[in-house]
């Protein structure tokens, strides 16, 4: 019976046949040239997603604006958006639904032009299948090979190749094949395996969902019947198992459960699973769920689980078979893809989450990035925009992983810009590097404490931030020599002693900036643990990078002076006749100027040179450090007070 | 145990988002609209945390101009499933009376929804609320994101969303700024009716088809409610059998005529019918691309 009539004649028959049917969801690959807005449309409409109200708006519109003449355009069903045609607003990536009697389907639709590879990499994570198009006139283009690296890349591992526009080219076989080999010649190279290849017309309908007569020599199925029994089951069904833990579930005390979605493999009650990173192990009680317990649990599910015994977990870690385990380290090697305006900043902390883990990553090397039209290696200092390199990251703490290629969820990460909170890259891990292995910190007697009380003292970063001339180091020299006075243990690292010596290889662009910051943060931080009080004056206009070094000291280690002296104020002084230089376009980056400065948003001491003399500035910094108790045996005199 | 089917992966899917939420977010809120898709956004959200009480409370944003059915199920739901239920009606629409027949659909849903959603999430200083939307609903609903980032002011930077890949979440934000999120977006029309029906989830009365008083007006059927509905001379109500296909204040909601009284009577009509669901929402007919101007606005 054909579905219309079986939802007439038995529609309790049609709602059991539907309740078990499956979904897969799956990416076009293509620009409108090709033909892939017609493509989708004609899904929509032939699987009778459209409806009345919205056909007859289609054939208007098709005789108003569309490119068909009197005819049906499909592409406007997707394309629509009267408000995005007139704001210039872009579909980054949209997803559209159709469904058949034997599956429900979920197309990630990705029309940009110019942020092509970040939409097509987004669209790409969540599909099982991708659909390539070609248009028969033009054979395997340059986009033809980046979409389908991108595609590979992502870890799609079944592809359609659809040779478009077929009626345009005479429904000739020998076009068709000559494509079709070219493209396997190619697909090859990156590794895949599954490309199943469809002669098709979109405009006409030519094996979408009904076979035509126009390609007798065409013996395989139609792209809709492929759609609708190709065999995705996931790897992760195989794999063994992992739950990243979302959520601990603690109605009252008799009760802790673990939440979280399966990524892959199964699990049972009485199951043996090992808590990752902390390596201890129980055995699963119970699955919970609000319609009973259940027996087993598979890839995909969202489930609660009790163990046996009370051990300590919580979000972000990784509960896993124990036959079969994911690496721990702190030192990957993984590709990633820039999407973010602001290119990436190597050196600058970022936050990276993977499952329902995040911690700080530095990217620590890269290695090269990749022309995604000629999958060339090319060598790079940064990653911009829709860029792909192969990075070294370092991570603050050790994560639970697999390699992506094994698992999704295990492997597939984001990158977040700690200031703006926007997700600024994605990538995939492969492997640990080996050093996380190798490098242990030696816990030794004499530690830092026991240094600095042997001066007396406790350590500390005075780090003074502010423009060029507002002050710092006339300032941190006031407070050092008072500190010798005192018999302070102290070091002066400012512009002068660190810039012509340990960092003279770095220039001032964003990312010399960046790395000079945290050369003199790790100085600081082997100064501090050697017990001394550290003055740093730099101008170091980034908050990041300021927040990277306070992050690099131990709580309350850390005092951020702002040095707060206004462009116009600083530029008058100026005494090294930079911002002159600067002015007359001599110098380039000069903060202030031609390059930002990001004011603190929460220093612990600011400094208004404009209100407070240099003596009243080092008064008050002294005055903070006696507060803190960092001088030992020290009290402030009364007549040292300051008077703002 | 074989493949998850396709219900079994949304719900997995929405639940899976909800945690994410209630782990990342400081105070999380369930906007409650009363229609079928909050309703299975309850249900969801019930099914998330147990053996635990949902961890947020339900924000209804009312316009006083619901069916009475509505706040009936209102009532009923966060009482059985143990939801705490707040109801906010935005203060300067009800002093000025704010109403659809003195002052037109759009200043209607503008001052009671639109402003009153802004103010109660102000008023509760909420960081994330869950809303039912989905992707199929309308073309401009399409490419919304899961998580929707909304600025201090309430506003949709259709520019500024965030590329969402995998099922990473990045749920950060600076103070102030809020987040709309939709558990149930790569949801059909079709998944939420088969849902409700294996799941047996109660739904608003009105959903099924009975006799009802309604008048007609620009070719749409109205149902009149209340005494609050005036009538045009000559006016008078026709006892029909009809029945609502979504849920919205009853002078801005179609009726369609119907003798679907039951789960399988509804999708069976719903699958057969030629016309699509935001067919019965006059607030779409208003403009051209309302709905995306709506939500730059900060509507839902």
């Amino acid at each position: 019976m054909d579905v219309s009539n079986l939802i007439e004649k038995d529609i309790l028959k049609y709602l059991e046949v539907h309740q078990n049917k499956g979904l897969l969801r799956f990416i076009t690959c293509g620009s409108v040239d090709d033909g892939k807005s017609t493509l989708i449309g004609r899904l929509l409409y032939d699987s009778k997603m459209i409806f009345e109200d919205q056909l007859a708006a289609l054939e208007s519109d098709s005789k108003k604006v569309g490119t068909q003449g009197q005819e049906i355009d499909f592409a406007l069903l997707v394309d629509g958006l009267a408000a995005e045609r007139e704001q210039g607003i872009t579909i980054d990536v949209a997803y559209r639904f159709f469904s058949t009697d034997k599956r429900k389907f979920i197309v990630a639709d990705t029309p940009g032009h110019e942020q092509y590879t970040r939409n097509m990499v987004t669209g790409a994570s969540t599909a099982d299948l991708a659909v390539i198009l070609i248009d028969a006139r033009k054979g395997v283009l340059v986009q033809t090979r980046r979409h389908s690296f991108l595609v590979s890349l992502i870890g799609i591992k079944h592809i359609v190749l659809a040779v478009n526009k077929m009626d345009l080219v005479g429904y000739s076989q020998d076009v068709f094949d000559k494509i079709v080999a070219d493209y396997r010649a190619f697909a090859k190279q990156i590794g895949f395996e599954n490309v199943l290849a469809i002669p098709i017309s979109g405009l006409k309908g030519d094996n979408i969902t009904t076979e035509t007569d126009a390609m007798p020599w065409y013996t395989g199925p139609t792209l809709m019947q492929h759609l609708e029994t190709v065999k995705v089951d996931d790897v992760a069904d195989q794999a063994p198992f992992r739950m990243w833990v979302q959520w601990v579930n603690r109605p009252d005390l008799d009760f802790r459960g673990f939440s979280g979605t399966i990524g892959s493999g199964s699990i049972r009650p009485g199951d043996k699973v090992r808590v990752l990173p902390s390596g201890k192990e129980s055995h699963v009680v119970r699955i919970v769920t609000q319609d009973g317990d259940l027996a087993e649990a598979i890839a995909g599910q969202s489930i609660t689980i009790t163990l046996q015994n009370e051990i300590d977990i919580s979000r972000g870690d990784v509960l896993s078979t124990p036959v079969s385990l994911p690496a721990v380290a702190d030192q990957l090697n993984a590709t990633l893809v820039w999407m973010n305006e602001e290119h990436l900043l190597p050196g600058r902390p970022y936050l990276m989450k993977i499952g329902a883990k995040t911690v700080s990553a530095t990217i620590t090397e890269i290695k090269h990035k990749v022309n995604v039209n000629t999958l060339e290696k090319l060598a790079a200092t940064t990653l911009e925009l829709n860029e792909i390199g192969s990075v070294n990251l370092a991570l603050d703490h050790p994560i639970p992983f697999d390699p992506y290629e094994e698992n999704r969820d295990g492997g597939g990460f984001i990158f977040i810009d700690r200031l703006t909170n926007t997700t600024v890259g994605a990538g995939m891990i492969h492997t640990a590097l080996r050093r996380a292995e190798n490098i242990h910190w030696q816990a030794v007697d004499v530690n830092k404490t026991a240094r600095a009380a042997l001066k007396r003292q406790k350590a500390c970063v005075l780090w003074f931030t502010g423009l060029s001339g507002a002050g710092k180091s006339t300032i941190a020299n006031l407070v050092e020599k008072q500190l010798y006075a005192l018999g302070r243990h102290t070091y002066l690292l400012d512009g002068d002693n660190v810039r012509h010596g340990l960092n003279r290889d770095l220039g001032f662009a964003d990312t010399d900036r960046v790395e000079n910051i945290r050369r003199v943060g790790e100085v600081s931080k082997l100064m501090v643990d050697a017990g001394l009080i550290v003055l740093v004056s730099f101008i170091s206009p980034f908050r990041a990078e300021r927040r990277m070094a306070r992050e690099l000291m131990a709580d309350g280690e850390f005092l951020e002076i702002f040095v707060d002296t206004p462009v116009g104020e600083a530029e008058k002084r100026d005494r090294k006749g930079l911002y002159k230089k600067a002015r007359a376009g001599e110098i380039e980056n000069f903060t202030g100027i031609t390059s930002p400065y990001e004011r603190p948003e929460n220093p612990e001491i600011t400094i208004e040179t404009t209100k407070q003399s240099a003596e009243i500035a080092a008064a008050i910094i002294l005055r903070a450090l006696e507060e803190r108790g960092m001088l030992m045996g020290y009290r402030v005199a009364e007549d040292t007070t300051p008077t703002a | 145990m074989s493949h998850l089917n396709n219900l079994q992966r949304l719900e997995a899917e929405s639940i899976h988002i909800m945690r994410e939420v209630v782990a990342e977010c400081e105070n999380p809120v369930m906007l409650y609209s009363i229609g079928k898709d909050s309703a299975v956004m309850l249900h969801l959200a019930a099914k998330a945390f147990y053996p635990s009480k949902p961890p947020f409370p339900l924000l209804h944003v009312d316009t006083t101009w619901k069916f009475k059915a509505m706040y009936e199920m209102r009532e009923r739901m966060a009482k059985e499933l143990g939801f705490e239920l707040l109801v906010y009606q935005n203060p300067e629409a009800k002093a000025k009376n704010i109403n659809p027949f003195d002052h037109g659909s759009a200043l209607h849903t503008d001052m009671w929804k639109t402003e009153g959603l802004k103010q109660a999430l102000d008023k509760y200083q909420f960081d994330a609320a869950f809303g039912g939307a989905r992707r199929d609903e309308e073309k401009s609903r399409a490419k919304e994101r899961i998580f929707s980032f909304r600025s201090t002011q309430h506003r949709w930077d259709p520019k500024q969303q965030r590329p969402e890949l995998w099922r990473l979440y990045n749920a950060r934000k600076h103070k102030g700024e809020s987040i709309r999120v939709f558990p149930i977006s790569n949801w059909t029309e079709l998944d939420i009716w088969q849902y409700i029906y294996l799941e047996k989830i109660p739904i608003v009365p009105l959903y099924y088809s009975a006799v009802r008083p309604v008048v007609e007006r620009n070719g749409t059927l109205i149902m009149v409610d209340d005494e609050r509905m005036p009538l045009r001379p000559g006016e008078k109500p026709m006892m029909k059998s009809v029945r609502f296909r979504t849920l919205g204040c009853y002078p801005l909601t179609g009726a369609v005529e119907s003798e679907a009284a039951t789960l399988p009577d509804i999708i069976q009509e719903m699958l057969l019918t030629k016309s699509s669901e935001r067919q019965g929402r006059i607030i779409d007919h208003d403009q051209a691309a309302s709905m995306e101007k709506k939500k730059q606005e900060g509507y839902f």
